[in-house]
């Protein structure tokens, strides 16, 4: 690593390589930035928002930021973290979130990020939307209730896969994801529990039937320790080799 | 309803070369030919392209026009402009729900026909228009509402209809450089030509043309970056995707001046070294696909276009038209690329940007399609005499689309550095209480500024003029405008998608008579968050509509706000309209005491 590749997150010193963005670097060097939608495995494509921060005093995604020698990053202050508050409301008042009776409770990045964040209210009306669930298949729940629309499962599924089992479809507040059979159910497609699919959902939307509170509520993983901590756990995080993905948004 | 071989299914992919990346020309042919793409077409599609059936779906699904389900054999979209309204849209609506036994967004029980609305159609100088089948219909009256119902009612096809209800009127008020010139097809093809790509960019320099779409990039600059850009191919894109609500200056552009544009283009190719170019068209002006066609054959007949371009070796360059299926965001330029290549128009993540990673990631020059009639004429005449009409920064003319409460409503062209006030009396506006420049994520002037000047130094634009009059509420053109957002939003970054939701209910809030002092604060917090974080203009501008008026006319809305500071958003009495429709009451006694009567 060249140590001339340098920038500045809160004050500290990041090194970079070449081709990593903000987040990457950020997240190598142990500096935490929330995120919702990014992972290590998979290209950064920003579609939640949440790791908004400033570079040289604009606002951007820093998932998808590409580093740059000299930028000054701002990232763990009040005007930031009350934005990604508000994110993390929106994403509530969209779906049909109710923690107490969610299997992904104490392991999920959603709640998880809200009790770091300190979002204490709704804040905002709940738009119920009317998302039926769909347990056809014999080992897979999908409650799409849950959903927030990250692609994670669509960029699994496509990118290493291979079998394309979910999409989004149509635009807007009315944008949500369905799963490649014409009959529309998930029973009728190819996935299996060993697909990469099935492992990165962030809320509580693709579960494993049969093995439901299994780890007691209060145990598990984000009611030990914030997210905040556990992010870098997994770090240094590599970027992928990348390569286009026909089915995310947004990325080139 | 298909029987012919342009309707045969493996016709339209075969046309297409079966090629994926055409996907939304196939979808939006097989959606024309059926009416609808049903279930097992779009699986007979995934097989034949080799791409999964959700992918179609997916793509399907993000445009308004494409439907998954039978949508009725008389698809009807009434244009939501703020303009139709003000012309009585939302009346004629009504009357023809009530006259096929319909509600609006549903299909009738025979399948027969469906009434929606649909965002601005571009012809809010002779609406209020409609969409029929994707054939718009203009100046409509209670009288042609009425005669659309009965021959909508006796099943006659749409090519039986009176011709008179599809014209189109072109209504040129005021011409300049680019509606008033004659100049004939290929004379500044062949100068440039002899001179070369790099001349043509150097003069398109000099005359500090400005992309016409409304950010005003320098197009020289964007020119040059495209042609020193490393890229197997170079392409040039037209964005005729035109749908800023109040805008229709490129539907008369391509109306009447067709070959300047396709002229622009192909002395783009020369400059940026392509041999490929498309036109995006705007779904709502499919009725211009077949004549637009026609001059491209000619242009080919002529040499114009196709190989060895007026017999200069090597000079090769060929145009093709692909229709939106609406989808405003598709305007944005990264977006319309998505779309060129047969996905979901979401907008991409920039840099890179498409000058150097465009159509296929191959470096791309996309302009409007004023700036390619402009560039034209600025190598007509020449540089100099180019910069010295308009302003310093801002050269050249601007087709201005003049729409709303004025008898003169139309296309006017000027030199850049007119005033609001000249156009408002040019147009024989009176008593005017505001004007929208350049669409709902524009501004909104009051009185107090109608001196300022149309240019980038003061007021850039893409062309949209629309007036209100000291009749209208200001408060209600907003919310139209943040209805459209909401419509419009692609849905990919969370502030927009569920930030335009948000504002929407919260201007219907206050339109109900629910708002008070905090919905504005809200609005207010709302701005500060898809301002700063979402991922495109849409999003950063949805909130201008309500801030712009606000800051003007807040008597709007503080006449409607509940003196309480704070008053929560269920509505009690709203929650009863569902039994108000069941049981088909909707008096007094149906309603919650003193309320929304």
């Amino acid at each position: 690593m060249n140590s001339s590749l340098t920038f500045q997150l809160d004050g500290a010193t990041i090194p970079f390589a070449d081709g990593q963005t903000v987040m990457q670097a950020a997240l190598a060097a142990g500096h935490y930035i929330p995120h919702l939608c990014y992972h290590p495995e998979f290209k950064p494509h920003g579609s939640c928002k949440l790791c908004t921060v400033k570079v040289n005093g604009r606002t951007t995604a820093s998932c998808t930021m590409p580093a740059e020698a000299g930028l000054n990053v701002e990232s763990e202050i009040e005007e930031l973290n009350a934005l990604r508050r508000t994110l993390v409301q929106m994403l509530f008042a969209e779906g049909n979130h109710f923690c107490p009776s969610c299997e992904k409770s104490g392991n999920c990045l959603l709640q998880a990020l809200g009790y770091d964040l300190e979002v204490h209210s709704a804040g905002f009306r709940h738009l119920f939307p009317d998302r039926p669930l769909d347990a056809s298949h014999p080992d897979i729940l999908l409650d799409f209730n849950r959903c927030i629309l990250c692609e994670l499962c669509v960029r699994a599924s496509g990118e290493v896969d291979g079998k394309n089992v979910f999409a989004l479809s149509g635009r807007g507040i009315t944008k949500h994801l369905i799963v490649n059979a014409e009959s529309g159910l998930l029973k009728d497609t190819n996935i299996a529990l060993s697909d990469k699919a099935m492992q990165v959902c962030p809320v509580g939307v693709i579960l494993k039937k049969r093995v439901g509170f299994s780890v007691p509520i209060g145990e598990r993983r984000y009611d030990q320790r914030p997210i905040s901590a556990q992010a870098l756990d997994d770090a240094p995080r590599q970027s992928d080799a990348g390569g286009s993905c026909a089915a995310c948004e947004g990325t080139p | 309803m298909a029987t012919d071989d342009l309707c045969l299914l493996e016709q339209i992919v075969a046309r297409h070369d079966n090629d994926a990346s055409k996907l939304l020309q196939i979808l939006r042919e097989v959606q024309e030919c059926f009416g609808y793409i049903a279930p097992a077409v779009v699986s007979s599609l995934a097989t034949t392209l080799a791409i999964p059936r959700a992918r179609i779906e997916s793509v399907a699904s993000f445009y308004s026009f494409l439907h998954l389900t039978p949508h009725g054999e008389y698809r009807v979209l009434f244009s939501d402009n703020i303009t139709d309204r003000m012309l009585g849209s939302q009346d004629l609506m009504a009357q023809m729900c009530q006259q096929l036994w319909l509600q609006p967004g549903k299909v009738s029980e025979d399948g027969l026909v469906s009434i929606g609305t649909t965002s601005c159609t571009g012809m809010c100088d002779q609406g209020p228009a409609l969409l029929v089948n994707g054939r718009a219909i203009t100046r409509l009256t209670h009288q042609r509402v009425m005669e659309i119902g009965q021959l909508i009612r006796n099943r006659t096809p749409l090519a039986d209809w009176p011709a008179d209800f599809f014209r189109i009127e072109n209504n040129v008020r005021r011409s300049d450089l680019v509606l008033g010139s004659t100049l004939l097809p290929g004379v500044v093809l062949r100068i440039a030509q002899v001179l070369g790509g790099q001349h043509v960019i150097d003069t398109v320099k000099a005359s500090g043309l400005r992309g016409r779409g409304g950010a005003g990039f320098p197009t020289g600059l964007k020119w040059e970056g495209c042609r020193n850009a490393e890229g197997a191919e170079h392409y040039v894109v037209c964005n005729a995707d035109e749908g800023e609500p109040g805008t229709f200056k490129d539907r008369v552009l391509l109306n009447l001046q067709p070959d300047l544009v396709f002229e622009g283009m192909t002395l783009c190719a020369l400059a940026v070294g392509a041999k490929k170019g498309f036109l995006y068209l705007r779904g709502e002006y499919r009725f211009l696909l077949e004549p637009l066609q026609a001059v491209l054959l000619r242009r080919r007949d002529d040499n114009l276009l196709g190989k060895n371009i007026l017999g200069f070796h090597g000079f090769d360059f060929d145009i093709e038209i692909h229709l939106g299926a609406g989808a405003y965001i598709c305007g944005e330029e990264s977006a319309l690329i998505e779309s060129l290549e047969g996905k979901r128009g979401v907008p991409r993540n920039r840099p890179p940007f498409p000058v150097t990673h465009g159509y296929l990631q191959q470096p791309t020059a996309v302009d409007n399609v004023e700036t390619f009639c402009q560039a034209v004429l600025a190598l007509h005449i020449g540089a100099a005499k180019y910069r010295a009409i308009g302003t310093e920064k801002s050269s050249g003319t601007k087709l201005i689309s003049v729409s709303g409460d004025c008898p003169r409503p139309g296309i006017y062209e000027y030199p850049f550095g007119v005033s609001v006030r000249e156009v408002l009396q040019d147009c024989g506006a009176v008593n005017t209480r505001a004007v929208q420049i350049s669409g709902p994520a524009g501004v909104c002037l009051g009185e107090s500024e109608f001196g300022r000047k149309l240019g980038f130094e003061d007021l850039p634009t893409a062309g949209a003029f629309m007036v209100f009059d000291d009749s209208r509420d200001m408060f209600e053109v907003a919310r139209n405008f943040v209805h459209f957002f909401a419509h419009e939003s692609c849905g990919f970054c969370t502030p927009c998608r569920v930030g335009t939701s948000i504002l929407k209910q919260t201007m219907d809030k206050i339109a109900a008579g629910h708002g008070t002092r905090y919905d504005l604060i809200e609005v207010e917090n709302l701005d500060r968050v898809l301002q700063t974080t979402s991922h495109c203009g849409l999003g950063r501008s949805a909130c201008n509509p309500v801030l712009h008026t606000l800051k003007h006319f807040r008597p709007a809305y503080e006449n409607k706000l509940k003196s309480l500071d704070f008053e929560p958003a269920f509505d009690l009495d709203g929650a009863l309209a569902r039994a108000r429709q069941m049981t088909g009451r909707d008096d007094a006694g149906a309603h919650l005491k003193g309320e929304g009567i």
